[in-house]
């Protein structure tokens, strides 16, 4: 059994313009110590995705389907079932920790308050396992920082202490939500090694979501990509890297700069992001697609799956550019 | 060839005061740029890196002219920008345009794309007829990649692609000479910032324009400028051109810094070595003796605590500021 199964997953928002559907039949799985990448642009629907599995969708957002952790289902739980899972069995970090951590508790009260509540432990064990954690995340000096609000640290030692703090009950996932979006790439880098120390320590099962192709490629085993709230494709990192068989993704791939590589000019995709309250009827691509056919338009293309792929796209594989 | 721009030992400071400091107690210096030199061709475009904090911005606004020097020169065209007269700035103004990171707060909400677009047309042409301004503003939206039946919407009706293109018409409607970019893509998603790119590589292009680049992704830098400064706590660490550097980097920290870029290559990314940079930017405040770079830098001697390091020459326009400099291939390159 798969650590975590979402099956049919929709996310919808009810607005005053309307219903906007985040997520659209989203299907997936991931397995013990398992690194999946969720990649995509803005509005495609991956970090709903995620907030709803954790219960985390905003006040006006329902998502129906499955999310199965362990086999119990994540959608069908209240707050107070969900809150001894949260943490516990299921972390998440997310993209600007400033404003995920609070800014009125001091780093140890924070951290302490995840172990008193999971396991029990009373506030003086708790802060010296939340200040063993700090280290192990390589804070400098986390015996006196530990002390220390928010504020007082930089951008990076957050992220860290964010990290630290979602790992102080060893979670079984750990589904991070763009970690290193906000900071600079020699930061990036180093939070990326430590996510993949975690990794190889705890056996912690980690989702990616990133729409940064470049860390994808050094971290998870299997990739998804999302555009629309829909499934592109999905599969193993190497072979979509080296051979996409979607247009998206093959479009995406082709239009980042490499700094290994030098590009006379980037290949773009025509057009601009969907608006997810007037997706088109088909497709959510084919607006923007450059090999698009005419059942594209009218016709959603059904998610092929074969052993190593998932794909949902009405072109042959053979003849994605 | 006459450079279009010479910056020569450009430092500018910024005085801080400590929150319930004494009114008479001198503020503190925060030297946001020191002792900047470089030149900018006619046509040319200058790729300018750092992490954040590094200076890139502040040098930026400095050359535009809204923050004032606090040592150095900086001579467009063979005038110095600090001893201008009030009309010669009002010229240097035209001649220098830029564009900003976050598209839809630098555009003003209450002004339709048209008389965003004409503003400065309007302000430094004052004369020019209504209908010859908006057929300028027209042909501009044309030449941008935007419709020019969309002149009378406002701001808020544009994606954040579209409003880029909207402050890219804005800066070439009075045909600069200079274009500042400060990190025109990080808002962009990944579609869209490849279209943004290849269309401000071709207006450079066709319209012969000279360009600063500002980015912290260096992949993107490394794309559209001809050469490269990387910054470091305000000061230059190496300029050399762009292909060159990101091959055969010189200096430790643009070596740390070009293996810190993720590639999107899963095989390459697996099989490259990854010395990682420990440690975060020291304070501007207080930089650290010598080199500014010895507190992170994996080849750091006790003699950097004391020199600080010049910028040498090392051949072919390649400026290194260390002495112990030694070329790298960090970048398994294909081909």
């Amino acid at each position: 059994m798969s650590l975590l199964e979402i099956e049919d997953l929709r996310v919808t928002f009810t607005t005053a313009d309307g219903d906007v559907n985040a997520v659209n039949g989203l299907c997936l799985n991931i397995d013990k110590g398992e690194t999946l990448a969720i990649v995509g642009e803005s509005g495609s629907g991956k970090s709903q995705t995620a907030f709803a599995a954790m219960g985390l969708l905003a006040k006006n957002g329902r998502a129906t389907g499955q999310a199965r952790f362990d086999g119990q289902d994540l959608l069908a739980m209240n707050t107070r079932q969900l809150n001894k899972i949260r943490s516990k069995d299921m972390a998440m970090i997310f993209q600007d920790p400033m404003t995920s951590l609070n800014p009125y508790l001091r780093v140890s009260d924070q951290m302490a308050e995840v172990l008193m509540l999971h396991q029990g432990l009373g506030k003086s064990a708790a802060v010296t396992e939340a200040v063993r954690m700090l280290d192990a995340v390589r804070i400098p000096d986390a015996r006196a920082r530990v002390t220390m609000f928010p504020h007082e640290f930089s951008g990076g030692m957050r992220q860290r202490i964010m990290i630290a703090m979602s790992l102080l009950c060893q979670p079984r996932l750990l589904i991070a939500d763009e970690p290193t979006t906000a900071l600079d790439v020699t930061v990036q880098a180093q939070i990326m090694q430590l996510l993949g120390d975690i990794r190889q320590e705890f056996g912690t099962a980690i989702i990616l979501i990133t729409h940064d192709l470049g860390i994808v490629a050094g971290f998870c085993d299997r990739t998804l990509v999302m555009y629309g709230g829909q499934i592109m494709e999905e599969g193993p990192t190497d072979d979509i890297f080296a051979d996409p068989s979607h247009p998206y993704t093959s479009g995406l791939l082709k239009a980042v700069p490499r700094l290994d590589q030098a590009t006379e000019e980037l290949a773009t995709i025509a057009g601009e992001p969907p608006d997810m309250s007037r997706l088109p009827a088909g497709c959510p691509f084919s607006p923007r697609c450059a090999q698009v056919l005419d059942n594209c338009r009218t016709e959603r293309p059904s998610l092929d799956v074969t052993p190593d792929r998932r794909r949902a796209c009405h072109l042959p594989v053979q003849e994605v550019a | 060839m006459e450079p279009l721009l010479s910056v020569r030992n450009l430092s500018v400071t910024f005085d801080v005061r400590k929150p319930g400091s004494w009114p008479w107690t001198p503020p503190r210096k925060l030297h946001a740029v020191s002792e900047v030199s470089f030149d900018l061709q006619p046509g040319e475009c200058l790729g300018i890196v750092g992490e954040s904090g590094s200076g890139k911005s502040t040098l930026a606004r400095a050359v535009v002219g809204t923050i004032p020097s606090s040592d150095g020169n900086i001579m467009f065209e063979g005038h110095d920008l600090a001893n201008m007269y009030p009309k010669q700035r009002r010229v240097h103004r035209r001649d220098v345009q830029m564009i900003f990171q976050d598209p839809l707060a630098a555009l003003n909400p209450r002004m339709t794309v048209g008389e965003i677009i004409a503003e400065p047309l309007v302000t430094h042409e004052p004369g020019t007829p209504r209908a010859e301004v908006k057929k300028r503003v027209r042909e501009l939206m044309e030449r941008v990649g935007l419709l020019p039946n969309l002149i009378n919407r406002y701001p808020h009706e544009f994606s954040g692609g579209q409003c880029q293109r909207i402050g890219i018409a804005r800066a070439l409607i009075l045909k600069p000479k200079l274009i500042i970019c400060d990190e025109p893509v990080s808002a962009l998603d990944v579609s869209v910032q490849a279209q943004v790119i290849n269309l401000l590589m071709e207006l450079q292009r066709d319209m012969g324009l000279s360009m600063i680049f500002i980015a912290h992704d260096l992949s993107v830098v490394k794309h559209i400028s001809d050469r490269t400064l990387v910054l470091y706590l305000g000061r230059v660490m190496e300029t050399a051109e762009s292909e060159k550097l990101t091959t055969r980097p010189e200096h430790p920290y643009s070596q740390a810094l070009i293996a810190s870029v993720p590639i999107p290559d899963p095989v390459l990314e697996r099989a490259r070595p990854r010395p990682i940079l420990e440690g975060e930017l020291p304070s501007p405040l207080s930089p650290p003796s010598g080199c500014v770079f010895r507190t992170r830098c994996p080849k750091a001697q006790t003699s950097c605590a004391e020199v600080k390091p010049m910028l040498e020459d090392i051949g072919g326009n390649h400026l290194v500021a260390c002495p112990f400099h030694e070329a790298e291939e960090v970048l398994a390159v294909n081909g």
